[in-house]
């Protein structure tokens, strides 16, 4: 064994941000010891941007190895390719994003730590892991790395009583979504005699397995993956943790860890036990219809924003599993089209939020919206423009990913399903547009000044932008999508 | 397949029914006689004086977390240290790595104050 047939060209995303995160973490630590001094917060902030400058360079290095090295490294555990790159590339995105549009928010609480943004990077390197992952003991060190410093994050606000509530019931949750998956990987490890991904789909195909294990193995598995992705019936713990946690780590935790899960969805049902697939496909139509049900109608009656799309993101889970169902690179492109639609929607979503909150206000409630209009024309629009793109209206973003999913599941013919999905969309619809409502037809409660930072302004703005501008131009974004999974 | 599990679920019976069957006889068939003397609780001869649900410092857990941590970085590095000349270069240094990112965290909690006791 040598260094060489390692392959860790293949890996050097992960190797960046790995030595990147523990060199930030050292800055810090020797520059922060003050707490709570001036000299302590301008440390932070030396932290803010290195993790900033961490993350591009993790970008631009993914993005020149795009497709290339494609794969197993590291002994077979670990798989490169261009979905897996394409994945990475948002995953830096989201985290990018989150750390400009909260620090603001974090500095006037007293929370802008390093540490807020080491774990944070520690968590994006467990998603990068993730992504990649060929073998079940990968997917479960991602998936870990990637859970326990969100744990942390949550719980921040160590003062916050409904941030320790929340920081409790996804721990415990999480670590019964990881109970679950590694009983599920047990029963297949001993079905099939191995680990890895590729030779578990190929011990399932030649089918010497009794069924009843494999299947018995795929349920938990399909349970493991419907925690963390948050779909009904095991969606108990998402509202209370997007609801409780600061509004920046539920920015954090609605965009990038999603992508992440979505991936380990991928690798494991479209990879490793896609000869199962009829199984399977009974399972997720069950949680798509629940979730699509359950998220939208809830959601209506929801006065808390940050709830509120707590239970958009279910409904938008079942959507994503509706792409899943065709079993065909067709759906399963029209599913990645979703999520990154969807994670980009949630970005802006989560930012307008953020940037209404001020000391002592949080602008958590549906009625903060009100008169926004006339506050604050053009992040009214922002605000708009993301609503309108999550109820699906087209020319926004989010049209075209509903429509790409239901177009695929109509062609594989779940004709009743793609009913039943608009049909909640439409109910969907009510709770996007009374905020539009809100803004434009209601007088302002709440008449404070809006100071967005330069570098937050910019972004929101441009984060709207580019889900108008992909909703009127999608082919690009959509062509990629089909690319890597037809590569796969 | 499941068949090869036939002797454990064997044994698990068997070890329950032995341990159900000791304690039930004892109950079932020993003198039942209680007197206040022998319902009152115990503690190494002394009088029980406070609930036995002490709040106690949360530096306990601290430590004891820092305990764990270190303790199996010496349980991985035993049977490491046994089969170096089979693990080689690559091993030693593999090894190297790891010890590396466990520093990163030690001189983390070092800085951090989580050593002092006060």
């Amino acid at each position: 064994m040598t260094f060489a047939m390692l392959k860790l060209a293949a890996a050097s995303p992960e190797v960046l941000v790995l030595v990147g995160a523990c060199a930030i973490l050292m800055v810090d630590v020797f520059r922060t010891q003050e707490k709570n001094t001036k000299k302590g917060a301008e440390g932070a902030v030396l932290t803010y941007w290195l993790s900033l400058i961490l993350l591009f360079l993790g970008a631009f290095v993914t993005f020149l190895g795009f497709g290339k090295h494609t794969g197993l490294a590291l002994n077979g555990y670990f798989l490169k390719d261009s979905l897996g790159d394409l994945l990475k590339l948002f995953i830096y995105l989201a985290a990018f994003v989150t750390f400009v549009y909260s620090r603001d928010y974090l500095r006037e609480r007293g929370l802008l730590t390093g540490e807020f943004f080491v774990l944070a990077l520690f968590s994006v390197l467990g998603m990068l892991v993730l992504v990649s992952a060929s073998s079940f003991l990968t997917v479960f060190l991602g998936l870990e790395l990637m859970s326990l410093p969100l744990y942390a994050l949550i719980a921040l606000d160590r003062d916050s009583a409904t941030a320790s509530e929340a920081a409790m019931k996804y721990f415990v949750m999480g670590a019964i979504a990881t109970g679950m998956l590694l009983y599920g990987m047990s029963m297949l490890y001993g079905a099939t005699g191995s680990l890895d991904l590729g030779k578990v789909s190929e011990a399932v195909r030649h089918g010497d397995q009794k069924h009843i294990v494999l299947v018995f193995g795929l349920v938990f598995m399909v349970v493991g993956v419907a925690f963390k992705l948050g779909a009904v019936p095991f969606h108990m713990w998402l509202p209370d943790v997007y609801q409780g946690s600061p509004t920046p780590v539920t920015l954090f935790l609605s965009a990038a860890p999603k992508l992440a899960a979505f991936a380990m969805l991928l690798r494991l049902f479209m990879g490793a036990l896609e000869p199962l697939a009829v199984e399977w496909q009974q399972m997720l139509a069950i949680l798509a219809v629940l979730s699509m049900a359950v998220g939208n109608v809830i959601a209506v009656s929801q006065t808390n924003l940050k709830r509120m799309l707590g239970y958009s993101a279910i409904a938008h889970v079942g959507f994503l599993f509706l792409g899943m169902l065709a079993t065909n690179p067709q759906g399963y492109s029209a599913a990645l089209f979703y999520m990154i639609t969807y994670s980009l929607m949630s970005l802006a979503s989560f930012g307008v939020i953020l940037l209404l909150s001020r000391l002592g206000f949080e602008a958590d409630r549906v009625e903060d919206c009100k008169g926004l209009g006339e506050r604050s024309p053009w992040f009214a629009a922002v605000m708009a423009v993301v609503m309108l793109s999550m109820a699906g209206v087209p020319p926004f973003l989010g049209f075209w990913a509903k429509w790409e999913v239901l177009r695929t599941a109509v062609d594989a013919g779940h004709v009743s399903l793609a009913l039943v999905a608009v049909a909640f969309s439409v109910i969907g619809a009510w709770y996007y547009l009374r905020v539009i409502w809100f803004m434009y037809f209601e007088k302002a409660q709440d008449t404070a000044p809006l100071v967005p930072t330069v570098g937050m302004g910019v972004l929101l703005s441009a984060n709207a932008l580019a889900l108008l501008y992909l909703g009127l131009f999608p082919s690009s974004l959509m062509a990629v999508c089909v690319l890597v999974m037809g590569a796969h | 397949m499941l068949e090869n599990y036939l002797p454990i679920l064997l044994f698990l019976l068997i070890g329950f029914a032995v341990g159900v069957g000791a304690l039930a006889a004892g109950f079932i068939l020993g003198p039942h006689r209680p007197n206040s003397e022998k319902t009152a609780p115990y503690e190494c001869g002394f009088e029980a004086f406070e609930d036995s649900r002490l709040k106690f410092d949360v530096r306990y857990y601290l430590v004891a977390i820092l305990f764990i941590l270190f303790d199996l970085e010496i349980a991985f590095l035993f049977p490491w240290g046994v089969a170096l000349k089979q693990v080689g270069a690559f091993g030693f240094w593999a090894m190297v790595l790891f010890l590396g990112i466990l520093v990163v965290g030690f001189v983390y909690e070092w800085k951090k104050g989580a050593l002092e006791w006060e």
